[in-house]
């Protein structure tokens, strides 16, 4: 049933490990531990590439030239910049909540790592399958408001307190409408796993079915992922650097790389989601469309953050509350009327 | 003070030190992160200098960290005041080490126009070790990347400075 080219390569090596391995347990696991250490190397990868990335579209937009003489093209910008970073002075203010300190920016990549189990990246090529996959992945990533608040409060500093709290109040008001969007989706498909909502745009992708979803869920995955216009959490005319005012050298790189994971992973969601994930025409494996995709969702978001300026704290929470939640609700009525009109005909 | 100069003398041949201690030195000279601190008009040619026509970020330079915790240079922009002392002090004191300063335009080199005026201070280099002295008033977006490229210099080739001494 399943011919990603992803899922037969795992095929072959599965059948070339059994004879060596003797047991179908040991296989699977071997499978899974490279599949992981796969995963992670591609998450952290992504996120040093895409800092450069970063730097390279918001250059591009600017019309400037960007990072070009750190080796061939400024590809080894990234490189110097973490390690620099790694040999910073580690500095640990008075007065902090040590614990919370030290775990915060260890745990904000928790949730970051931790979605990519529920992503079908070709057909067949998912980590855990399970039957509330999206639920799941919503759950796992409001998480990630706790690490923020955990840096704040733990600082001892009142810019990393207050952007501490601005993130609870970011992240909380913008998780209901991203909620009820998803809803649309959910109703069409009649399920919550991961490959059934890919499986359900063979024909037509979610986007066209539902567009108004598809513009909630864009905005409401930026503010989750503090992506500008919505990093308000790092407002420096306001709060200097939020959160991570205390911060230095790595700790604070891996703040910095988590947000880069957080842009993947919200690209990999509107691609899954709404753009029909691994589909695509018959001339390129299923992986292929997958990549393209969510290159060009990573590009869209830049573009957006680099072509907006950044937004006020309460003009944010009054969109989210008043806009945004209603236009979502309003979704769910008219995908309720959709479905009920299309079974009718 | 560089990694090479504190390891004993019987393990001096070790390769390994002085390697990591190069790499090191290409990563601090390649990625200067400056403070955003503009005290008076020099600042105006410092936003200059990471806009489109100059472009400070082909070096790699325009990461302007509003943070001290974050940041590497402290460009101090624009005269000084005694009354400004304290805060640029206490901002200098919350950068992380390694930490470089660059005096940027005539009155922090030694008063400028106002050198005899009653509250402005004459030379940066009476309160904070400066690293490049930059003139000009104010200098422009050119000399500051020249002078934060000297900066990459100094960085990597520590005994350029040493002789200077």
């Amino acid at each position: 049933m399943h011919n990603g080219i992803l899922y037969l390569v795992t095929q072959d090596i599965r059948e070339a490990l059994l004879p060596i391995a003797g047991s179908e347990i040991i296989v699977n696991l071997t499978i899974m531990a490279l599949g992981i250490a796969l995963m992670f190397g591609l998450v952290t990868g992504s996120a040093l590439i895409f800092t450069l990335l970063e730097r390279k579209v918001c250059a591009f937009i600017q019309v400037r030239i960007g990072p070009n003489r750190v080796g061939p093209g400024g590809t080894l910008q990234s490189l110097a910049d973490m390690l620099k970073l790694m040999s910073k002075e580690d500095i640990v203010p008075q007065g902090i909540d040590m614990w919370l300190w030290v775990l915060s920016p260890a745990l904000i990549f928790v949730p970051s790592a931790l979605i990519y189990a529920m992503f079908p990246f070709d057909d067949g090529v998912i980590f855990a399958d399970v039957n509330i996959g999206l639920f799941l992945i919503l759950a796992i990533t409001s998480q990630s408001v706790l690490p923020f608040l955990m840096g704040g409060y733990a600082s001892n500093s009142k810019y990393a307190m207050i952007g501490g709290m601005r993130t609870v109040a970011q992240m909380l008001a913008y998780e209901v409408p991203m909620v009820f969007a998803l809803m649309g989706v959910v109703m069409l498909t009649g399920s919550l796993k991961m490959s059934a909502i890919v499986e359900a745009q063979t024909d037509v992708w979610f986007v066209v079915l539902q567009p108004l979803a598809f513009l909630i869920f864009m905005v409401a995955a930026l503010v989750e992922s503090n992506r500008p216009p919505f990093n308000i959490v790092e407002g420096e005319s306001e709060i200097i650097a939020g959160p991570f005012t205390e911060y230095t050298g790595m700790r604070w790189a891996l703040f910095f790389l988590a947000e880069f994971a957080n842009l993947l992973s919200i690209s990999i969601m509107t691609t899954t989601l709404f753009l029909g994930g691994w589909h695509g025409p018959e001339f390129l494996p299923g992986m292929v469309w997958f990549a393209i995709k969510v290159m060009i969702m990573v590009l869209v978001y830049q573009w957006i953050g680099w072509t907006f300026p950044r937004l006020r704290i309460d003009h944010m929470l009054t969109f989210g509350w008043k806009v945004l939640l209603p236009i979502a609700l309003v979704n769910v009525l008219l995908t309720g009327i959709g479905i009920y009109v299309f079974n009718w005909l | 003070m560089e990694v090479v100069d504190i390891v004993p003398p019987e393990l001096k041949d070790n390769v390994i030190v002085t390697s990591v201690d190069a790499l090191f030195k290409w990563a601090r000279g390649n990625s200067i992160w400056p403070l955003s601190s503009g005290l008076a008009c020099c600042s105006i040619e410092m936003m200059c200098s990471a806009a489109a026509r100059f472009d400070l970020a082909r070096f790699g330079y325009e990461v302007f960290r509003s943070c001290p915790r974050q940041s590497d240079l402290l460009i101090v922009a624009g005269t000084l005041t005694w009354k400004m002392t304290p805060p640029l002090i206490r901002l200098y004191e919350e950068m992380p080490e390694p930490k470089y300063v660059i005096a940027m335009g005539n009155c922090n080199i030694g008063g400028g126009p106002f050198s005899d005026s009653y509250s402005v201070v004459k030379g940066l280099d009476q309160i904070l070790p400066v690293d490049i002295y930059l003139p000009g008033c104010p200098p422009r977006p050119e000399a500051l990347i020249d002078a934060m490229l000297k900066l990459k210099k100094k960085i990597q080739h520590p005994e350029v400075a040493r002789r200077a001494e």
